[in-house]
């Protein structure tokens, strides 16, 4: 972080802040706003929040803190930041669970009030942290806004228990004066979200100025500080996480094709908004289908799919353990059909709210028999539209089932996205069978389902409605062609072949992979999916410092792209880092026999920066 | 003008050869359906036979319609994702009582309440025929199969008191010995709009051959089986010598109508709302001595759910129109960068 003094305002190139609080505090809220008015300033913005599994977890404990970190920037970022350079911490327990993270220097804003010997103690403080001196590394700032906002909120006559949920925005009002943030879309936001109770309306808005009021006045703070904006490429921006941009790629996947959507889904952590954002959509010709478990979920999309829509369901780990079964019968039908897996921390329940990249081997192999299926992963928040679109393009061109993989990091996390003209979506184009395909030797025209298409060897999609063509399909094996019943040992052979180069053969019509190396490096590290941020902030830092260091990362994990194997051998030494135990390097090995070094963190949160560098520089020193 | 061109059993009939064993009660199931289709008016592009696994999941395999063999237990979920985005289409969905109890219990009752547009048509043989003989949720107690030697401790299911249980709007029953009647409870589980439910006896005569002989055998109709009729009282026996009267403590009881008088027997109907009577009629014929009753349990009105979804979706497009992204992209706060 670096400093221009200026007699006002400070300017900042960058600041990360966390908010943290009981899990009924408001901090997911209080970040996402916070972010929202940086991301109107102009600044690049990445979020990461991290809530506890449980609803309300006992208050006050160290079990129930929820929080959530932003970094804003004038510049390009690729993270939420490795470390807050700024900890909001609203009662002790989340002062206890998050002050190891913060750097000395580091400003930290804490709620005096709530530190009374009771919360103390189930925070499992021996003394008063705020008096002892054990912060004295830090800025500290005491503020009592629990009182602060029940004087505020006196005159509206709210019950103190009700005025006393309104402290976030007190506290949003503070950070906002001191860095500089706009007031008003908040204003806006607490009149436009809790317009149905006029009282809360007024308790937020009295608490969010007051707030502002007394980081203005109360002379606690030297000065505030401003992030001036960024300089991200020209256009329009929204700030989206990456729920909200994936369920927008699928919305114009299928408007692009001209299709109806059917989503079906069952609720599971951390994949469940993209059932509510799309359950607001029926004005794009979109069902949503709250199923009565997994597989009924997946199982309606793969019916929807039968008569001729974009079938898609969204889970997580547990869910795609249970849809896997139907998958594999996707796979024999051929029928499209998108499987999206938000991952997240396993085995069995795991950390449901916590990050992981777990599932990849689960996609690629977990189904029985040889059923391949095309897997595409997302990379940043605003990326999840992107690979929406390319899922869906996948699935209807060669009609397969396909995966989608994104995690609970880029589900909630949110980064500014450059809104697409319409003329930038991909271009997809379904075309539905309308007439017999094969002639018998008999002379009769006839309708043959697995007769495929020499190009794509993507069988013809007959719909249900289309006259003539009646035809049955099933999980039972297939005689190629006429999609009858067949127990021939050479033709089962033939399908299992056939199946396996249809999903090969896609890679002819993905782009290359594209290495980042602009002065010839020895050593590439490449990633997939939500490590994307942290291996470019990692990277472009280490290239700062003089190092030499190639970078790709990987979209498309099943086909890989077609220039994987010779990118792969202009490299002495690839990390591969990976938030499981090394199942993309598993792949590589066993695929180009190349060795590549592992770099494994499996603690349900991502990468910091500095983890990647150290082991980028360790191969670098060593290969010099 | 275009001339309807009068259908045949032989258009419905498939050129793939029927490989149930020689005898099976799925047979005469087959040829109802295939004969009755053509009196429906029915159009081979529009219908849909969807299935899972067992011996009746063949079933779309020799239908000349659409069709999908799926995966056990699972056909009335994948018939829900079709039926709910197709409703110009006929689907019907086709299993056995494992298939449809056992491993997609949860499927079933779950279609049956959501009212989803569909025939569910379960054949019972009381036994797992694909995998040769073991006892099944409807099995009775003490049944002697190959997985259970010492008999089956299992309390079987009652499907129409299930089906019942679980919301269906149309509940019945009927069996593999009588076409005509097979065809008559199709014919208005067809018209029903919504999910019905049919269940049919049918005898498995490799695995458990005569299961049903006691109340369909021509000799035992006439005191074991009862027939509803609706707006009928409901009536059974040598010259229908019984009745079904309510019983005051709240059930329904059988009298002789020549002690008690035609005045105290329930007249059958299967329009009612409440579901008390379907219910203690599905409860008949459980103990051996009395008869089992066959035909329409219930049949009530109720909007099925593809409809409910359409008319949400027509209000929704008449409010805000047809969806435009550039809108979408823009429903939360923008800003722009500039050059």
């Amino acid at each position: 972080m670096t400093l221009e003094a200026d007699k006002a305002k400070i300017n900042l190139d960058s600041l990360v802040i966390r908010f943290a609080g009981d899990s009924g505090d408001g901090m997911q809220v209080t970040g996402d706003r916070f972010t929202a008015g940086s991301a109107i300033l102009g600044n690049d913005v990445a979020t990461f929040p991290n809530y506890p599994a449980e609803i309300r977890a006992p208050a006050g404990t160290i079990a129930g803190v929820s929080a959530f970190q932003v970094q804003i920037a004038d510049h390009d970022i690729y993270t939420p930041g490795d470390f807050p350079t700024v900890l909001v911490a609203m009662n002790p327990a989340a002062l206890k669970a998050n002050i190891a993270d913060l750097p000395p220097g580091g400003v930290v804003i804490c709620n005096s009030d709530a530190f009374d010997q009771r919360s103390l103690e189930k925070a499992g403080y021996a003394a008063n942290p705020l008096e002892d001196g054990s912060l004295d590394i830090y800025k500290l700032y005491g503020v009592p806004i629990t009182s602060l906002t029940l004087e505020a909120c006196k005159g509206i006559g709210a019950k103190p228990r009700d005025a006393e949920r309104s402290k976030n925005f007190f506290a949003l009002g503070l950070v906002s004066w001191l860095y500089d943030r706009p007031y008003q879309p908040t204003l806006d936001f607490i009149r436009m979200r809790y317009a149905k109770n006029s009282q809360v309306v007024e308790a937020n808005t009295l608490a969010f100025n007051a707030g502002r009021y007394f980081g203005e006045t109360a002379e606690v703070f030297e000065s505030s500080y401003t992030v001036p904006a960024s300089k991200l490429p020209p256009g329009e921006y929204t700030n989206i996480t990456g729920n909200t941009a994936l369920s927008w790629g699928l919305i114009a996947a299928a408007r692009q094709a001209s299709l109806p959507m059917f989503l079906g889904s069952y609720p599971i952590t951390p994949a469940s908004d993209i059932l509510h954002e799309l359950s607001k959509h029926k004005a794009f010709d979109v069902t949503t289908f709250q199923a009565e478990d997994e597989i009924a979920a997946v199982c309606s999309a793969l019916g929807a799919a039968f008569g001729g829509a974009i079938g898609v369901t969204t889970t997580s780990g547990p869910g795609i353990d249970l849809k896997s079964e139907t998958v594999g019968l996707a796979v024999s039908l051929e029928l499209p059909l998108v499987i999206i897996d938000i991952q997240r921390g396993g085995p069995s329940t795991g950390l449901p709210t916590k990050t992981e990249q777990s599932d990849l081997l689960h996609v690629m192999f977990g189904r029985h028999g040889e059923a391949p299926v095309p897997i595409v992963a997302a990379a940043t928040p605003a990326h999840c539209f992107e690979a929406a679109t390319e899922a869906v393009r996948i699935a209807l061109t060669y009609r397969t089932p396909v995966y989608l993989l994104s995690d609970g990091y880029l589900a909630n996390g949110a980064e500014p996205f450059r809104i697409p003209a319409e003329a930038e979506l991909p271009e997809i184009k379904v075309e539905f069978a309308t007439k017999a395909n094969k002639v018998l030797p008999d002379g009769r025209e006839v309708f043959w389902p697995y007769l495929r298409d020499e190009k794509t060897l993507a069988r013809p999609w007959a719909l249900p409605g289309t006259k003539g063509l009646e035809h049955r399909i099933g999980g039972i094996e297939k005689a190629d062609g006429s999609g009858n019943i067949s127990y021939d040992p050479l033709n089962h052979e033939l399908m299992v072949q056939v199946r396996q180069a249809k999903v090969e053969g896609i890679s002819k019509d993905l782009p290359d992979l594209e290495v980042d190396d602009p002065d010839q490096a020895n050593v590439l590290v490449m990633g997939w999916g939500s490590t994307y941020g942290t291996i470019v902030a990692s990277v472009n830092n280490l290239r700062q410092s003089g190092y030499s260091i190639a970078r790709a990362h990987l979209m498309y994990l099943n086909p890989f792209p077609r220039n994987l194997a010779d990118v792969l051998s202009k490299y002495d030494k690839v990390l591969i880092p990976e938030m499981n135990s090394g199942q993309l390097a598993f792949l590589i090995r066993s695929k180009f026999l190349k060795n590549v070094t592992q770099l494994n963190k499996i603690q349900g949160v991502p990468f910091k920066t500095s983890e990647i560098e150290a082991a980028l520089i360790t191969m670098a020193t060593e290969s010099k | 003008m275009t001339t309807i061109e009068k259908l045949t059993r032989k258009d419905f009939m498939s050129d793939q050869e029927v490989r149930w064993c020689p005898g099976c009660g799925d047979y005469s199931i087959l040829a109802a359906v295939q004969l009755l289709l053509p009196e429906l008016n029915a159009e081979k592009h529009n219908t849909v036979f969807i299935s899972g696994i067992g011996c009746a999941a063949r079933f779309p395999y020799y239908m000349n319609t659409y069709g999908v063999h799926s995966i056990h237990g699972r056909a009335p979920a994948v018939a829900s994702g079709l039926a709910i985005t197709r409703p110009d289409l006929d689907v019907w969905v086709i299993g056995g009582d494992g298939d449809m109890l056992s491993i997609g219990g949860n499927h079933l009752i779950h279609a049956l309440r959501r009212n989803i547009n569909m025939v569910v048509v379960m054949f019972n043989n009381q036994i797992y025929g694909l995998t040769k003989g073991q006892y099944s949720p409807t099995s009775e107690v003490g049944k002697v199969t190959k997985s259970s030697p010492f008999g089956s401790a299992d309390q079987p299911f009652n499907p129409i008191s299930l089906a019942i249980g679980a919301e269906a709007t149309f509940v019945a029953r009927t069996h593999d010995m009588d076409r005509a009647h097979m065809q008559f409870v199709l014919k208005k589980a067809h018209e029903h709009k919504g999910a019905s439910f049919v269940e049919i006896y049918q005898n498995c005569n490799v695995f458990n051959d005569g299961a049903f002989e006691s109340i369909t055998g021509k000799e035992n109709r006439q005191d074991k089986l009862l027939i509803l009729q609706d707006g009928e009282p409901i009536l059974f026996g040598k010259d229908n010598a019984y009745g079904i009267a309510p019983d005051p403590s709240g059930g329904i009881r059988i009298v002789e109508v020549a002690k008690e008088g035609m005045e105290h027997v329930l007249v059958h109907d299967a329009k009612k709302k409440d579901p008390s009577l379907a219910f203690a009629l599905s409860r008949l014929g459980i103990s051996n001595e009395e008869p089992r009753p066959i035909g329409i349990f219930r049949d009530i009105e109720r909007e099925d759910y593809g409809t409910s979804l359409l008319t949400q979706q027509q209000n929704v497009l008449q409010k805000q129109g047809k969806g435009a992204l550039d809108k979408l992209f823009r429903s939360q706060s923008t800003w722009v960068v500039e050059e």
